[in-house]
């Protein structure tokens, strides 16, 4: 159980990045942003390609500067040619199917086993377990991401792209240009997506083209999961919450799948269901409340 | 031309032309505000107020003719790059701030070009000066700086919009009916905090309304649109003793028609009746 829980909670740290991700474009930026499916496996791949010419730590930052790219493209189709922001989803995270395949050459997978990665190289330097190293990284990594996503939104480039996502008609009027904002927004969430890819392929030491399938609604699940356990009160918290809710989601997985409760290919159906469900409950509720003053008032 | 703001030369504004639905919204319109003037603006519904707003906004592009803010020609300048320079408060209280910032956050992007702090949206400076702003208002909001604007009434917003506005140091602030969805206590409170931040700002103001009571007592020029032309302009002794009833009148005799306007007749009543 205990062996349980730390995979739980290092899978979850790593998936955080990805749900801090989701966070800005869907929640911050109000955009709902399916390029997200095409970055994380962009992330996934750069990593492979990079980490097997032996530069683990490089693959980081290069699947970061690639997510951003990704972002990028996705932003342009939105705010230039003004394509509907799902379908500007659609469409880069389409493309980038084909650009994933062709950066790991063709192939469907690619295994680490005989490179170095950021977790190898940390254990040979320290001394320390894989298990020890893989809970200090994976916390590291999204601890430090956190931190500086806290930072960035509080800072005045950060605050106008919270703006823009509240009130766009506002901004305009305000003289800021919210396609440079929306743009920068993209950019950061794909960033952290395409990180958290990275940092998956490196901890599990293998790369697949279909990594990113359902990463929308794992993300969507974690800010869902979080802002239920922690609230949001403030930005920081609402990321906050989304770590907490990641960890979470990952736990429940795992016992789901411990206790067989479902087959490991069960898991997309799960994690839709608690999404569409969690939409469900405010709902739910307002009928609720509807019903019991209609019995009130009889 | 150093003391004028801004000038209108002949500008025209047709929807749909040549159609039967054809609407010389502004018609071939010339006007000069003087830098520190508070022009009230009123007119029935269709005269046109609203749109030479959006033109010299920037929301929409003149046919023809030439509109100059500061002596510059912006006849073509792109809205988002007007509103350096031009403020503009609408009537939805909802428009003007992001219901999900705090109300130090809405006014730190207002304050975004005078503040010291470069880097972070916020400092202590900078919250020394909203406290000190936003207690001018006299609505207790000083004391509630973290609290989210989505919070807080529709006049209470109108209030913040407005100091937005006039922190940001525009060279012209256009005020389109900003009181009209509030009820009449609290529109009459924000037309106060209105005279009072365009006194303290100094800023030259256009506004637009309705009430005819209002539009005589604020400000130091009125002007009366009618089918795209301004057709009364006073300012001076001549407005001071202008009355309701003898502004009717003159409307009257220079449209040709009665003022037609349901609200402008029934808040002229009641003017009557105080």
């Amino acid at each position: 159980m205990a062996l349980l829980l730390t995979g739980a909670i290092q899978l979850g740290m790593i998936y955080a990045i990805m749900a801090m991700g989701v966070f800005i474009s869907f929640r911050i930026l109000n955009v709902p942003d399916l390029t997200v499916e095409g970055s994380f496996t962009l992330g996934v791949a750069v990593s492979a390609v990079v980490a097997t010419k032996g530069h683990p730590v490089l693959a980081l930052f290069c699947a970061l500067l690639a997510g951003a790219a990704a972002g990028l493209v996705t932003s342009f189709l939105h705010t230039k040619i003004r394509i509907q922001t799902i379908l500007a989803g659609i469409l880069t995270m389409t493309s980038l199917y084909t650009i994933n395949l062709a950066i790991m050459g063709g192939r469907a997978n690619i295994s680490l086993f005989a490179s170095e990665t950021v977790l190898t190289l940390l254990e040979k330097s320290t001394g320390l377990s894989s298990g020890m190293v893989k809970t200090i990284v994976t916390i590291a990594v999204t601890a430090i991401v956190f931190a500086l996503l806290s930072l960035f939104f509080k800072t005045r480039f950060g605050l106008k792209i919270r703006a823009t996502g509240d009130n766009e008609e506002m901004v305009r009027a305000s003289s800021i240009n919210a396609s440079v904002t929306k743009c920068a927004g993209l950019m950061l969430g794909n960033a952290c997506v395409a990180l958290s890819g990275a940092m998956l392929c490196q901890y599990q030491k293998s790369a697949d083209i279909s990594l990113g399938a359902g990463m929308v609604v794992v993300g969507l699940a974690s800010v869902i999961i979080g802002e239920a356990l922690v609230g949001k009160r403030n930005v920081i918290l609402g990321i906050l919450s989304v770590v907490v809710g990641s960890v979470a989601y990952q736990i429940i997985i795992a016992i789901a799948l411990k206790v067989r409760l479902l087959p490991a290919y069960g898991l997309k159906l799960i994690s839709a269901c608690i999404v569409a469900i969690s939409l469900t409950l405010p709902v739910v509720r307002d009928e609720i409340k509807k019903v019991r003053r209609g019995k009130k008032n009889v | 031309m150093s003391d004028t703001i801004l000038k209108l030369c002949n500008v025209t504004k047709v929807f749909h032309p040549n159609t039967v639905n054809e609407n010389r919204a502004i018609d071939n319109l010339s006007f000069e505000l003087k830098k520190g003037d508070f022009v009230t603006i009123l007119g029935s519904n269709g005269s046109g107020k609203s749109t030479m707003f959006n033109l010299i906004a920037g929301s929409l592009l003149a046919d023809s003719g030439e509109i100059y803010l500061e002596g510059e020609n912006i006849t073509l300048v792109p809205d988002y790059i007007r509103a350096r320079k031009i403020g503009r408060i609408f009537q939805d209280p909802m428009k003007g701030t992001a219901p999900s910032l705090t109300i130090e956050e809405n006014l730190a992007l207002a304050y975004s070009r005078k503040s010291k702090s470069k880097i972070f949206s916020i400092n202590k400076e900078d919250r020394k000066v909203f406290v000190e702003l936003l207690s001018m208002l006299g609505l207790g909001l000083e004391n509630r700086l973290k609290t989210k604007i989505g919070l807080l009434s529709g006049g209470q917003r109108q209030a913040v919009t407005l100091l937005m506005s006039t922190i940001a140091d525009p060279s012209l602030l256009l005020l389109d009916e900003h009181t009209a969805a509030l009820d009449p206590n609290t529109a009459v409170k924000i037309l106060e905090i209105t005279k009072e931040l365009v006194e303290y700002s100094k800023t030259s103001t256009m506004m637009i309304t309705h009430d005819i009571n209002a539009a005589l007592s604020i400000g130091n020029r009125t002007i009366m649109m009618d089918s795209g032309r301004i057709i009364l302009d006073i300012s001076g002794e001549e407005r001071k003793n202008m009355t309701v009833e003898s502004l009717l009148k003159l409307y009257k005799k220079e449209s040709k028609k009665e003022l037609s306007n349901d609200r402008i007749l029934f808040s002229a009543g009641d003017m009557g009746e105080e």
